[in-house]
């Protein structure tokens, strides 16, 4: 019994090493007083502070930061409806084909989408001279379109375990149908929203590849920017931005995931 | 109460349901008086919940009419109907206190504030909910989450409760006092309530009257001693509490009794001639396991049935004993007897010959 337990354990231990020393090390390194990423050479946080001193750092971090709250924002909107409309609007023709088509952004290759949203934009711009220039918006219109896909299941499968009779008894009680949405529907997806809108703003924040496809010249998102510093050559300032970063999207997740239990317990 | 109570006040003509090809509700037509507690008594998938939804006004009937109070509403929406209902889950809104859930239909009616207030408290004093007014729904037990949900319903003063299994999550002593509860507060208000459940015995103690359903049709409504004593179908009959049948023919009929020859009960077994049976009819006798005597020596009423079993089991519940009669042509049967008689000894035991007997007077007689 006891060998078995300690088997257990050192396997555990083993598959949690694989996936968070790699994570540690980057947080571990950020505190290396030395130039040369990868030597010790004792222990500081001057590249915390070197980090709020580079223009360039602090641009890509503003855009990164503002793509993620636009197209996490959209996404919520657009997410939020779709969800809405497969769960709650009765068995319209194709609901089953539409509910698979919500789902498929998440298993697309990010080349394959990054490409073909390329391709359109490219399109639109001789077509409408639209966008005339990528950057800001074409990100966020891209990363709406494959995080509002995200937000549709985590609504959809909230408002399925919601008690339809909720709806009912507001009605019952004199409560008009488009109203019900508003004094019943959203307070209580509301929490499902929420996290929806987290997952999307670290989605946009993490994403390096479908940005890479639609940003234009001039415009670098924060992992455009990590990225190309890191071909030529890893720097301590990139550790210290990466240790951010990492803390950033743990803090959200983890609010995500709290408000979702939290939540789904009451009701 | 109004001595002059419509006995239509709630009007069902006609009414079917379909859903695609499936025949939820099946041509019923059914009147309920003002002031009654109306059960819709039937298993699951028998159309009762579907009935009652159609009452509601979330179901649109394929065919056929609703009135309620005179007024046709089978095109009013729900939210318009002088209706409110009670649901199976409850369905009371998590992100409203005990208070604003209970307020919520006078709210959506823009009814005062200083109005609302006091209907609130009128209402929580009715349920006895005075002191969980604050609180959270999830803070609740289920008996007060039921009074919550009735309050709810309540406040509204509607012209017809409906009751989807309203005591169905309870558990079994809270279900008995609360069913009481429900009585009381129906006859104190003096609206119509339309109950539906799957539980005979709820259905018996609590309602004026009883629509038993089976299959998406009405078979028999009546007042639940009726239903239990006068059975028109063997559907009902086994639906309501338990019966022994016998398959027979009729072999004789005289001015009021008939004769039937049924094979399991080795012979012929007298009943009242209630349907106009001539000889050679099919029919099938049905008796109460409470109406039929058992006893070691021979009964001495000539006019009673009389049958010799031996006891195949027997089993005792304090207020009653039950036991299973093996007849001589092995049919079993189910007789219970009150024990009226302060004993440690059982009287009769474990395959002891014996007779059972009943009065003509108890024999059910079902056409089919």
């Amino acid at each position: 019994m006891r060998k078995q337990s300690r088997f257990i354990l050192s396997v555990l231990a083993f598959g949690y090493a694989f996936l968070y020393l790699p994570l540690l090390s980057v947080i571990f390194y950020s505190f290396n007083d030395s130039r040369l990423a990868t030597v010790w050479g004792g222990f500081s946080t001057r590249w915390y502070g070197e980090l709020f001193r580079n223009e360039q750092i602090l641009d890509a971090t503003f855009l990164s930061f503002r793509i993620a709250a636009t197209s996490a924002t959209l996404a919520t909107i657009f997410g939020t409806m779709a969800g809405l409309m497969l769960v709650r609007f009765g068995r319209f023709r194709g609901r089953t084909l539409f509910s698979g088509m919500i789902t498929a952004p998440l298993v697309m290759p990010e080349v394959i989408t990054g490409l073909s949203l390329l391709l359109l934009f490219v399109t639109f711009q001789q077509w409408f001279g639209w966008p005339g220039q990528r950057g800001f918006s074409t990100i966020t219109i891209a990363h709406t379109t494959f995080s509002m896909a995200y937000v549709a299941v985590i609504v959809r499968s909230r408002l399925s375990q919601m008690d339809q009779s909720l709806e009912e008894a507001a009605m019952d009680l004199g409560c008009r149908p488009a109203r019900v949405v508003f004094d019943i529907t959203l307070p209580l997806i509301v929490p499902a929203m929420v996290s929806g809108w987290l997952l999307a703003f670290t989605l946009s924040l993490d994403d390096l590849v479908i940005a890479s496809f639609v940003s234009g010249p001039g415009s670098n998102t924060l992992p455009m920017y990590i990225f190309s510093k890191v071909k030529l050559g890893v720097t301590p300032d990139v550790n210290a931005l990466a240790s951010l970063f990492i803390l950033i999207v743990t803090v959200t997740l983890f609010t995500a995931w709290f408000l979702t239990n939290r939540r789904a317990r009451k009701v | 109460m109004s001595s002059s109570r419509n006995p239509c006040f709630i009007r069902i003509r006609g009414v079917s349901k379909l859903f695609g090809d499936f025949v939820a509700i099946d041509d019923v037509s059914l009147d309920i008086a003002q002031g009654e507690l109306f059960s819709i008594l039937g298993g699951s998938g028998c159309g009762k919940t579907t009935l009652l939804r159609i009452l509601a006004g979330f179901e649109q009937p394929t065919r056929g009419r609703v009135e309620i109070d005179g007024v046709d509403v089978t095109d009013i929406p729900a939210y318009d109907r002088p209706v409110n209902m009670m649901f199976q889950s409850y369905a009371i809104f998590p992100h409203m206190s005990v208070e604003k859930n209970i307020s919520y239909g006078l709210r959506k009616d823009k009814v005062g504030s200083a109005e609302i207030a006091q209907r609130v408290d009128e209402v929580i004093e009715l349920v006895q909910l005075g002191d969980f007014r604050k609180r959270d729904p999830d803070q609740l037990s289920g008996g007060q989450r039921q009074r919550v949900a009735l309050a709810r319903a309540l406040i509204k003063r509607p012209k017809v409760l409906l009751l989807d299994e309203p005591l169905a999550a309870l558990d079994k002593k809270l279900r008995e006092h609360t069913q009481f509860e429900l009585m009381n507060i129906q006859h104190e208000l003096g609206i119509t309530f339309v109950v539906v459940t799957h539980d005979q015995e709820e259905a018996m103690t609590l309602s004026t009257r009883i629509a038993v359903m089976n299959k998406g049709r009405l078979l028999q409504v009546g007042e639940p001693r009726e239903i239990y004593e006068y059975p028109e179908t063997r559907f009902v009959a086994d639906f309501i509490g338990t019966i022994n049948t016998f398959e027979g023919r009729v072999s004789s009929v005289d001015e009021q009794h008939i004769q039937v020859n049924c094979e399991t009960a080795g012979g012929d077994l007298m009943a009242f001639n209630e349907h106009e049976l001539k000889s050679g009819d099919k029919v099938c006798i049905a008796v109460r396991p409470e109406k039929i005597f058992i006893s070691r020596d021979p009964p001495e009423n000539s006019e009673d049935i009389r049958i010799r079993g031996t006891v195949d089991d027997l089993g005792y519940l304090g207020n009653l004993s039950l036991y299973r009669v093996r007849l001589e042509s092995g049919k079993v049967i189910l007789v219970s007897q009150q024990n009226r008689q302060r004993s440690a000894k059982r009287s009769i035991e474990w395959e002891e010959q014996i007779w059972v007997s009943w009065r003509p007077r108890s024999s059910i007689v079902l056409v089919n």
